[in-house]
């Protein structure tokens, strides 16, 4: 009412874009969209100016270099030739791995802390709970340099390893050594069995779908697909003969030599990282469960569903509609934490590209760019799979 | 309030950058502000660590306050900027700190590519290795498959990677940020050896329980000769700073030293080095845009080079270093400075 008196009586339009309600608003937004731009332009430019000041252009053919620093744990071919790019990778993978690795304890952890948190117990749910306030309210890179003390300082150095199921386990604190399986040409058999039951069990999930549409009757689709995938494999791998070796870890001189190796940095960073994030999604999980009204189940009770199914069709849907969005989140803190590796000497991206091989170039600018834009490719990733996976579980009104 | 403090002092250095042409050079900047920006280590014993009562010492601390000293004519007007070995570079080319005295390497790629000035050497060091005695190595040859702990953020990693190779051996690195960290990994067994420059070493073990368990191999693996440096491209601050150091030297080759200086300066005697140096023959100070007695102030802070060696890493310390390379030439060492003349 005040905006459409003021504009018809007062025609300026200068005056207009400061006291009319609507233009002001439009005039507000536009004014502050000019200084946010002005504001990066004037900081990319100044550092471009300053860069050019002391003589450092901004290029990337230091990529190509050798390295010239060893990394220890690396699931690639690599050593102190390879060039600078073949590090980030190295240390890329080495991310991933935690990342992913720690992305799947928590969950697992998280939603098994989730459900004992509302436990009926009193011992339980009392347990579970001070738990997650503890591990909550502690800083996550306190709980890295927490159990890496533990791992480090309480066992033992390898001549003294502590040897378990009879020499294929040793624990040392330069790592858990277990035997390597080496496969035969045979391991082929077992592989296209593998495949063969993932084939077999999507075509079943499908054809127990339409049976149960069209007759009502219900397959066991859990134990058949079970079988075919886990089952079939293994029985194949028993008709091959058994076509694997391993290779036993032996100590020689300082350490152990051969075998697979956990080192104690992975596992560190893994397990604080995952118990962390476990606490996190344990209270997010409570939430969505909490979220379904009693009488949902009361419902399907009364429909004469089974208890299981109660939960697996009733509440587990509806209660991931309210759980996923926050654990896309959790997801994507335990990606950007695992870059606190470096405190205790694990080789993520971080310590490679962004640490040694900056130091030993001198090239902050680039090196710090290329970290950020993988951080970001690989939270945008996630993000767009988590969004994915949202929009798959969200509620679809008929 | 972090975020607001880092704002602004990024907006701060950003102006003062961007308007870099436009003002004096550093020295001037320094005397305005009547406070030396010194870029240090955040704590290694003995070379730069605050004491027991909060105030910065070491021997690379030392030569902050000599420079103070010759140029504002007071060693405690120095604010002292810890920095890993990823940010020190930066924080001095940024125009955060005015000059570094941090252990640091010169190199030919710091020198040129990195835009650095590096002044001179203050001390010459080599990377060694450190190993518990119980181990039984008497050389770094039978290192073969051991692991390694490394302090990141150096040429460590470059030249142990390079001995290893030469010596076609195998070894496990561990890549540690921080000495401490380092120090917990090495005690508790993570690792066999702990490797960094001799002098760091040494360093390492003065904090130990047991210093006495653990022993330095005689292999020194690569010339570390540590020197301070400035940014690129002023020339009269490049020349306060070196000479400073260059006189510090000096004094220890003519005898010039904390208890005597004032003397000297005094009354003209019939050394005519030590009249050239404090000021009594010849005007040494205006040709680098300071006083007569830059000299005598830096001395008298804190003694020529000899009395900051023995006070901070000398035989009697801690750490108890020999001079070895770092003597004066006439003694044996390299440590030669040019003339004051």
């Amino acid at each position: 009412m005040a905006a459409t008196e003021t504009s018809s009586s007062n025609p300026s339009l200068f005056y207009r874009l400061f006291f009319d309600k609507e233009l002001r608003s439009v005039t507000i937004q536009v004014i502050t969209m000019a200084l946010i731009f002005a504001f990066f332009f004037f900081i990319v430019n100044n550092a471009i100016t300053n860069l050019e000041a002391i003589g450092k252009g901004y290029s990337f053919s230091f990529l190509w270099d050798a390295s010239n620093y060893d990394i220890n744990q690396t699931l690639i071919e690599y050593n102190s030739r390879s060039p600078h790019w073949r590090a980030a990778v190295v240390g890329l993978i080495n991310t991933l791995l935690v990342a992913v690795a720690g992305i799947i304890l928590s969950t697992i952890v998280g939603f098994l802390l989730g459900v004992l948190r509302l436990s009926s117990n009193w011992l339980i749910n009392r347990v579970v709970y001070v738990y997650i306030e503890y591990v909550r309210n502690v800083p996550v890179l306190l709980h890295i340099l927490l159990v890496h003390g533990i791992v480090v300082n309480t066992l033992p150095i390898p001549k003294n390893a502590l040897m378990a199921f009879e020499g294929t386990l040793f624990l040392t604190n330069r790592g858990f050594y277990t035997p390597k399986p080496l496969f035969e040409p045979a391991m082929w058999a077992v592989l296209i069995a593998f495949v063969i039951g993932v084939g077999f069990t999507i075509w079943f999930k499908g054809y127990a779908k339409k049976i149960q549409d069209a007759t009502g009757k219900i397959y066991p689709v859990l134990w058949i697909s079970l079988g075919a995938i886990l089952l079939f494999p293994i029985i194949v791998f028993f008709l091959a003969g058994l076509p694997v070796n391993f290779e036993y870890p032996e100590l020689k001189g300082f350490n152990f030599k051969g075998g697979l190796v956990l080192r104690p940095e992975f596992v560190a960073l893994w397990l604080a990282l995952s118990l962390y994030t476990a606490a996190f999604i344990a209270e997010i999980v409570r939430a969505g469960i909490q979220a379904i009204s009693h009488g949902q189940t009361e419902a399907a009770f009364a429909l004469g569903i089974k208890p299981s199914r109660t939960m697996s069709l009733v509440i587990i849907p509806q209660a991931l509609r309210v759980i996923i969005p926050p654990l896309s989140s959790q997801y994507l803190n335990i990606t950007k934490n695992s870059s606190l590796a470096i405190a205790i000497g694990y080789m993520d991206i971080v310590a490679t590209i962004g640490g040694i091989s900056l130091n030993q170039t001198g090239r902050e600018m680039e090196c710090m760019t290329i970290v950020l834009a993988i951080y970001l490719a690989f939270s945008l990733m996630i993000s767009a799979f988590m969004n994915w996976y949202n929009k798959r579980m969200k509620l679809v009104e008929r | 309030m972090k975020l607001f403090k880092t704002l602004a002092v990024s907006a701060a250095v950003a102006l003062a950058s961007t308007s870099g042409a436009a003002t004096a050079g550093t020295l001037q900047d320094v005397q305005a502000r009547g406070e030396l920006n010194c870029v240090v280590t955040t704590g290694v014993a003995g070379f730069a660590a605050p004491d027991d009562a909060g105030r910065w010492a070491g021997f690379d601390v030392d030569f902050c306050r000599a420079t103070a000293a010759a140029v504002l004519g007071d060693g405690n007007k120095v604010k002292f900027i810890p920095t890993t070995g990823k940010t020190r570079f930066t924080v001095l080319n940024s125009g955060e700190g005015d000059l570094l005295y941090r252990n640091t390497t010169i190199t030919m790629s710091r020198d040129a590519d990195l835009k650095l000035t590096f002044l001179g050497v203050n001390y010459y060091d080599g990377q060694g290795f450190m190993v518990p005695k119980a181990l039984g190595v008497t050389s770094a040859k039978e290192l073969d498959g051991a692991s390694i702990c490394i302090q990141t953020g150096t040429t460590t990693e470059l030249n142990l990677a390079d001995y290893f190779r030469a010596n076609n051996m195998s070894y496990e690195p561990v890549a540690i940020e921080t000495n401490e960290e380092g120090q917990v990994n090495y005690l508790a067994g993570r690792c066999d050896v702990y490797t960094t420059d001799a002098s760091g070493l040494a360093s390492t073990r003065g904090t130990f329980d047991s210093p006495n368990a653990h022993i330095i191999l005689p292999e020194i693996i690569s010339k570390e000769p540590l020197g301070p440096a400035v940014r690129q491209g002023d020339d009269q601050w490049a020349d306060v700073t070196r000479w400073v150091l260059n006189v510090l030297i000096a004094a220890e080759e003519a005898g010039l030293t904390q208890g005597n200086v004032a003397g000297h300066a005094a009354k003209a005697g019939n050394n005519v080095d030590i009249n050239r140096m404090v000021g009594t023959e010849g005007d040494f100070g205006s040709m680098i845009g300071l006083d007569k007695q830059w000299a005598v102030r830096a001395i008298s802070a804190v003694g020529n080079y000899g009395e900051i060696f023995e006070r901070n890493i000398g035989v009697n310390t801690g750490l108890g270093l020999a001079r070895g390379l770092n003597a004066q030439w006439t003694n044996g060492g390299i440590l030669y400075s040019p003339p004051v003349r």
